[in-house]
């Protein structure tokens, strides 16, 4: 048996014990209006639920958020630094741990850094005053005197010194962080606001053991399932288990539990050897048929949906009046998926009575929960630790395949099973983020101005993710005993950048909500990516309609001052970009969520006049993030998410046929390679003096919308429905 | 596959393993130093031939140039196609000829990053071929 000492030297980098307290007091209060602190410490306001501080004089952050390259490990790490003027490498961090660090639900939706980065800093704070409080104690010297540097508390001429750990004598730093803890001063600041350490780095390009695939426990088994080809086939009777263990070597355990079939194997290429013999073999009877063969937008138009109001301001009907123009339009985008490039995997251990998860899962509390209640536990028997996997944007199939881990651990106790996905798992099984479809209609006045703004728009759920239930968990509808699925309606997400930032003294917009034929939930932006790219098409096409300039018309509209900040930025970069033959170039702006960064992008397209190719040739974006903490990890997110966005738009859709997705690999669901990604230039707009904002997702929806509009001025062919492919831009025709 | 063995029976979990067709280029190794996919590469096949894998690469605490220009230019994200990138790249630099970025992009092309940190990863093999 694998002892816990041994479990610390084989996990690589994580070197932190076990510690299975059971749940800290969970986020129960509304957050209090007036309570200056960021929402996760109001959750959790416990000093050392967020800082402790180590026997050597070293600083541990403990963070409820998982680092999925958005660089939050550096970003706590800063903020305790920061505020405890301690140089970055003594000051470790400690990841998203069930019965350890705080309950900070999900990593998602660009937050963080607003939520967890800020705690930190809020709880650094308060503990620096504590540990000068108590200097000021022992050294009897007012606390005005004295210096906290570098682990240590000093009197002002530095001749007499305690260390934290001297001021502590082992005990933690207690109590509450209060209201009125005093930040330090940005104008003081040498930390926030630099690039990131150079060891974080350092671990990535030698490859040192960094994420979950990578972790090897002793005595360990590999396992994979074999999925059902399509969203509700079930498993046919006439399996042979037997025969599977003798064709391949090294099965130690076929597990069939209704139509969630998996092999366990002792090593992985046995596992895999097994998955591969018995995929052909297995027979399954089809679920019902998928709508295939028809246009999907016209397949969510005809589905059953609930309707709801996001905005209503004047009066969108009535007849036009004189001189007035009205636009009417219809967007769509597809199935998108998030194509992690590491497929998903998880390794699990049930140990006397003890079920141990090591998961990418962006929520390591909720996903406790819902392992427990499928499994029958009680939530205090599971422990999930937060381990790096490959880039998720979003919610991928990372709680599925920890869920199916527990299962297969029950199945095997006392040997740590790890069960990674196949590429076809993560292709076909993945959530998606959910096909939309829109219908504008939206007015100008005599001079141009836009009087409407009339949007319909129809979309399954933007989030599906466990949330503390068994049901949302892919092998929960596949056992024997299946938890019936309950549909989220709709999510904030759903309308998520629906509403223009736009004046425009009369609006209506509604959201349809559907369910889909296939599963969906989060993807990086949610739905900010179809809106955005729906609105800000509409709007290029009326500045057209009206005759006026892309930039002009935008800043007519618009009064917040940064948002005209990002776009005249935009304007400024591409100034001297003259469009070349058969290119043009696209502007589109969004705020995401109308509350985080504003973004602004131009795109330079060139579409190729034989085949009709066309490709994204330059991006720039100017971007406004309020105060940047780590300006390398927001130009790098930023740039990623500049070209990501050029991949949807022209190459992915998630193709099925009436039983099955079509798309099981990088050839038939194709990303952009190196070839086709477009070069890009981000400009920061720093605002020290405003608070930080979830950038992550800012350039989805407006690069998607910037292209289409490039596209058609390169080729004079407005393309409405992603992806633009070549089939799209046929030349319009012409009389003779 | 020499790609599990590098993991499974070499405990060498710097490779990685991505799609297993010969499609993503997150398990290239060097075959006597020439860039490979490992996940195509039968183990025995391998046999007496050198391998070297991102494990290998630097010289204790100095790291190869290509890796030292990965840094230097912050050329990826979440890291997990990092090992396949920096393989490929030393691969294709050791010949020390200076290409244009559209030569880099055309030779790295079977390397795929979903986090798209293609522009830094160009930028760093440009400088690696100056180094
Ligand atoms: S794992 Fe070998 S190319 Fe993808
Ligand atoms: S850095 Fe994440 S896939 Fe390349």
């Amino acid at each position: 048996m694998p002892t816990r000492r041994t479990f610390l030297k084989d996990s690589g980098r994580l070197t932190i014990a076990f510690c299975l307290l059971g749940a800290l007091p969970a986020a129960a209060e509304a957050p209090a209006a007036d309570d200056p602190r960021p929402g996760s410490l109001q959750d959790n306001p416990r000093l050392n639920a967020w800082l402790e501080v180590l026997a050597d004089g070293r600083v541990r952050v403990l963070t409820g958020k998982l680092e999925l390259g958005q660089g939050i490990t550096t970003a706590v790490a800063q903020m305790a630094a920061e505020e405890l003027n301690t140089p970055l490498r003594q000051v470790e961090v400690l990841l998203a741990e069930t019965g350890r660090t705080p309950d900070e639900r999900y990593t998602a939706g660009s937050a963080s850094i607003e939520q967890s980065a800020l705690s930190v800093r809020w709880a650094a704070a308060a503990a620096r005053q504590q540990l000068v409080q108590l200097a000021a104690n022992r050294l009897r010297v007012p606390a005005a005197q004295l210096v906290l540097a570098d682990g240590t508390v000093r009197t002002a001429d530095g001749r007499r010194q305690l260390t934290f750990a001297e001021l502590l004598g082992g005990r933690q730093l207690t109590g509450e962080v209060p209201l009125d803890t005093r930040l330090k001063p940005k104008s003081e600041y040498q930390v926030v606001g630099q690039p990131r350490p150079r060891a974080d780095i350092e671990r990535m390009v030698r490859a040192e053991p960094v994420y979950v695939q990578d972790l090897r426990l002793p005595g360990m088994v590999h396992a994979r399932v074999l999925h059902p080809p399509g969203p509700g086939a079930r498993l046919q009777p006439g399996f042979d288990a037997e025969a599977l263990r003798r064709a391949v070597p090294g099965v130690l355990q076929v597990v069939v539990d209704g139509s969630f079939v998996a092999v366990i194997a002792d090593s992985e290429w046995a596992a895999i050897r097994a998955y591969d013999w018995a995929k052909p073999r297995l027979r399954w009877a089809a679920g019902p048929a998928l709508p295939a063969g028809k246009p999907l937008a016209e397949v969510l138009r005809s589905l059953p949906a609930q309707t709801e109001e996001v905005a209503r301001q004047g009066a969108v009907d009535g007849a036009p009046a004189a001189g007035e123009k009205t636009f009417r339009a219809t967007y769509f985008k597809p199935y998108l998926m998030h194509g992690s490039i590491g497929p998903s995997c998880a390794l699990a251990l049930f140990d006397k009575d003890q079920l141990h998860l090591w998961t990418h899962s962006q929520g390591v509390y909720p996903l406790r929960a819902s392992v427990a209640k499928l499994l029958g536990l009680p939530e205090d028997r599971v422990h999930a630790k937060g381990v790096p996997g490959a880039g998720c944007y979003g919610h991928n199939g990372a709680d599925d395949v920890a869920a199916e881990a527990a299962l297969l651990a029950r199945a095997l106790p006392g040997r740590p099973v790890r069960l990674q996905w196949m590429r076809d798992d993560e292709h076909r099984h993945e959530p998606y983020g959910s096909a939309m479809l829109f219908d504008l209609q939206a007015r100008l006045d005599a001079r141009g101005r836009l009087t409407h703004w009339h949007m319909e728009l129809w979309s399954d759920t933007h989030s599906s993710r466990p949330a503390g239930q068994p049901d949302k968990l892919l092998p929960a509808q596949l056992l024997a005993r299946p938890v019936a699925y309950q549909r989220n309606e709709l999510s904030g997400g759903t309308s998520r950048n629906s509403e223009p930032l736009y004046q425009i003294p009369n609006l209506l917009i509604r959201t349809h909500s559907v369910q889909g034929p296939l599963r969906v939930s989060a993807l990086r932006s949610l739905g900010a990516f179809g809106n955005v790219f729906a609105l800000e098409s509409g709007v290029d096409e009326l500045a057209q309609l009206a005759g006026q300039d892309p930039y002009e018309f935008r800043l007519a509209h618009l009064t917040d001052e940064r948002a005209r900040a990002v776009i005249k930025e935009v304007r400024r970069l591409t100034q001297r970009v003259h469009p070349g033959p058969h290119e043009g170039l696209g502007l589109a702006f969004a705020q995401y969520k109308n509350k985080a960064a504003y973004l602004a992008v131009v795109a330079r397209v060139y579409v190729e006049p034989e085949q009709r190719v066309p490709h994204v040739r330059q991006l720039w974006a100017a971007i406004d993030a309020g105060e940047v903490i780590n300006p390398d990890g927001l130009r790098n997110q930023t740039e990623g998410g500049l070209i990501q966005a050029a991949s949807w738009t022209l190459l992915e859709q998630v193709r099925f046929d009436e039983q099955q997705v079509r798309c099981h690999d990088w050839e038939t669901y194709p990303i952009y390679r190196f070839d086709e990604a477009p070069r890009v230039e981000v400009s920061i707009l720093n605002r020290p003096d405003q608070p930080p904002l979830g950038a992550g997702e800012a350039a989805q929806g407006p690069t998607a919308a910037a292209i289409a509009s490039a596209v058609q001025r390169a080729c004079g062919v407005r393309v409405r429905e992603l992806p633009i492919r070549p089939e799209k831009l046929a030349p319009p025709i012409t009389e003779t | 596959m020499l790609l599990d063995a590098l993991r499974e029976q070499l405990h060498l979990t710097g490779t990685k393993k991505g799609c297993d067709h010969g499609q993503c280029g997150a398990c290239t190794v060097h075959i006597d130093g020439q860039s490979a996919l490992s996940c195509l590469t039968l183990a025995v096949m391998s046999e007496g031939r050198a391998i070297t894998t991102i494990e290998g690469l630097a010289r204790g605490e100095e790291l190869h140039p290509v890796q030292e220009a990965f840094v230097k230019h912050d050329a990826f994200q979440c890291g997990y196609c990092t090992p396949g990138q920096i393989m490929a790249a030393t691969a294709l630099v050791q010949d020390r000829q200076q290409r244009s970025a559209a030569e880099i992009r055309e030779a790295m092309s079977g390397n795929l990053c979903r986090c798209a940190a293609y522009a830094n990863i160009i930028a760093a093999i440009q400088e690696a071929q100056r180094a």
